[in-house]
C-alpha cells in the first residue's frame, strides 16, 4: 500500500532524511517511533503529500508522488496534532466544508453518520472553537475519515489530550483501524503504540533504525527493542 | 459513540472515487464555490477581518483629513491617491489575516489534503479577499464622499476600483500565501505586496484621477488598459505558480 524508496529530504543544508526505505502492507497498523527531531513529522508531511521529497520514490495506492499527488490525496486521511477545523464553523459546517472540497455527494447523510461515529452528534451545531480539545481531535479523526480513505496518517494524535480523551480518542483509533484501512502513526507514546500498532518502526537520524512486528516483539518489550534501536 | 463498523460499511459510496460521476471542471469550481462559503460564513459570524479593516480605512481617511487641511478644490486633486492609499493599506491587513487564519490551526494543510488542483485553493481564497475588501470599499466611499465633500459615485471610477482590487488582490493572495510561512509574516507581506503591486496602484490612482477630474476617456483609457492587463498577468502567475509557493 505505501512504497518508500531511498527517500531524502533537505532543508537547506540540512539533511532531515537520509535514504529511508520503508514499506507498508495493506490492513498495516504501523507505529513510527523516534526522538524528537528524528523526521517523523517530515516523513509524514512527505507521504501526505505536503511536503515534496528532496530525492527518492514514494508510491501509495500505486500512484507515485508527487507527480499523482492529487490520486493519492483522495486515498488519504490525515490527523496531526493541530484540528484543521475552523473555529467558526460548527462542527456540521466544517464537515460539509471538507465534503464539497473532496466533491463527497449525497454528504448529509454521511456527516451525520461520522458525528454518531465520534460521538459529537448532539454538539452538532455548536461552534468547533467551544469545544475541548478532546473533542476537536475526534471531530478532526471523523474529518480525516469522511471520503472513506484507503490510508491513514496519524502524526502524535494524542499531544495536549487528557487521559479521558486519549482513552476515546484509542477506541476511534482502533475503529478506524478495524475497517481494514492501513495506518501509520508517529507518537512519543510507547505505551499508547504498542497497544494499537501490529507494527513498529524507529526512525532515528534520518533513517529506519529498526523494525519488528507485534509478534517478533513477543521476545523483549517495546521500551526495550526502542532503546537498543536508538542506541545501535 | 457507535463504531464506524455499524455505520458505515466498509467500501463506503462516499470515497470521492466512488461517489457519483462529477468531472473534474465540476470539482474544480465545487471547491472553489466551497472556500469561498467557508470563508463568508465564518467572516459574518466573527467580522473580524471586515471590522479591523474598515476601522483602519476610517481612521486613515479621518487622518488625512484632518493632517491635510486642504481646500476643495485641492482636496479633489488628491482623492484618488489618498483613497488607494488607504485601499492598499486595509487591503494588506485583511490578506494577511485571511491567510493566518488557514495557518493557526492547520487549516492550510486540510485545503491542501484536498484531492484538487491546488489552483482553486488560490482561487476561493482570491475570490473571498476581493469580496471582503469591495465590502470594506462600499462603506469608505460615501464616508469619503461626505468628509472631501467630492462625488465618487461615478460609473467609471467604480469601474477602476473594481480592476485596481481584482489586481491588488490577485497578487496580494498569491504573496500571504507565501508570507504566512514564514515567522514575520506581518511585517513580511507588505513589504513584498508594495513593490509588485506598484504598478496596479499606480494605474488604478491614474485612472480614477482621470475619471475625477472629468479628463476625456483617451487619456483614461491607458491606464484602464494597463490594469487590465495586470490583473490578467498577475491572475495568470498566480495560477501557474501557487502550487509550488505552498508546498515544502
Amino acid at each position: 500500500m505505501i512504497t518508500v524508496k531511498k527517500l531524502v529530504k533537505r532543508f537547506g543544508l540540512k539533511t532531515v532524511l537520509r535514504g529511508v526505505d520503508f514499506d507498508v502492507q495493506p490492513g498495516e497498523f504501523v507505529a513510527l517511533l523516534g526522538p524528537n527531531g528524528a523526521g517523523k513529522t517530515t516523513f509524514l508531511r512527505i507521504l501526505a503529500s505536503l511536503s515534496r521529497p528532496s530525492l527518492g520514490e514514494v508510491t501509495i495506492a500505486g500512484y507515485k508522488l508527487p507527480g499523482e499527488a492529487a490520486q493519492v490525496r483522495a486515498r488519504l486521511g490525515v490527523v496531526s496534532h493541530l484540528p484543521l477545523l475552523y473555529g467558526d464553523l460548527s462542527a456540521e459546517e466544517n464537515l460539509r466544508f471538507y465534503a464539497r472540497m473532496y466533491g463527497i455527494t449525497n454528504y448529509q447523510l454521511r456527516i451525520t453518520e461520522i458525528l454518531e461515529m465520534v460521538g459529537l452528534e448532539s454538539r452538532r451545531r455548536d461552534l468547533v472553537r467551544t469545544y475541548s480539545r478532546g473533542m476537536q481531535q475526534r471531530l478532526a479523526i471523523g474529518r480525516a475519515v469522511l471520503h472513506d480513505p484507503d490510508v491513514m496518517l496519524f502524526d502524535e494524535p494524542y499531544t495536549g489530550l487528557d487521559q479521558d480523551a486519549s482513552t476515546m480518542l484509542d477506541d476511534v483509533l482502533k475503529t478506524v483501524a478495524a475497517q481494514g484501512r492501513t495506518v501509520v502513526m508517529t507518537s512519543h507514546d510507547l505505551a499508547r503504540a504498542e497497544n494499537l500498532a501490529t507494527r513498529f518502526d524507529i526512525l532515528s537520524r534520518g533513517v529506519i533504525a529498526a523494525s519488528a512486528s507485534r509478534k517478533q516483539l513477543k521476545k523483549t518489550d517495546l521500551l526495550t527493542f526502542y532503546k537498543q534501536a536508538l542506541a545501535g | 459513540m457507535r463504531k464506524i463498523s455499524e455505520s458505515h460499511p466498509h467500501p463506503s459510496p462516499y470515497h470521492p472515487r466512488r461517489g457519483l460521476p462529477q468531472g473534474e471542471g465540476t470539482r474544480y469550481l465545487q471547491a472553489i464555490s466551497a472556500i469561498v462559503w467557508k470563508d463568508l460564513r465564518a467572516e459574518f459570524r466573527s467580522y473580524e477581518l471586515i471590522s479591523s479593516m474598515l476601522v483602519f480605512s476610517l481612521l486613515v481617511i479621518l487622518i488625512f483629513n484632518f493632517a491635510l487641511e486642504l481646500d476643495i478644490k485641492t482636496r479633489q486633486s488628491v482623492t484618488a491617491g489618498v483613497l488607494w492609499a488607504t485601499f492598499a493599506f486595509a487591503g494588506t491587513l485583511g490578506l494577511n489575516r485571511s491567510m493566518a487564519i488557514e495557518k493557526d490551526r492547520g487549516c492550510l494543510d486540510g485545503l491542501l489534503l484536498a484531492p484538487v488542483d491546488r489552483s482553486a485553493i488560490y482561487f476561493g481564497k482570491f475570490v473571498s479577499n476581493l469580496v471582503f475588501m469591495l465590502i470594506v470599499e462600499a462603506i469608505v466611499l460615501p464616508v469619503y464622499s461626505v468628509l472631501y465633500n467630492t462625488n465618487l459615485f461615478q460609473p467609471g471610477l467604480l469601474i477602476v476600483i473594481l480592476l485596481g482590487s481584482i489586481g491588488y488582490t490577485a497578487v496580494g493572495t498569491l504573496l500571504a500565501a507565501m508570507s504566512v510561512q514564514t515567522r514575520t509574516r506581518d511585517v513580511l507581506l507588505p513589504i513584498l505586496l508594495f513593490p509588485v503591486a506598484f504598478a496596479v496602484l499606480l494605474a488604478a490612482v491614474k485612472a480614477s484621477g482621470g475619471f475625477l477630474d472629468g479628463s476625456d476617456f483617451a487619456e483614461i483609457a491607458f491606464p484602464i488598459n494597463l490594469l487590465i492587463a495586470y490583473d490578467i498577468i498577475f491572475i495568470s502567475v498566480s495560477f501557474m505558480v501557487f502550487d509550488n509557493i505552498v508546498e515544502e
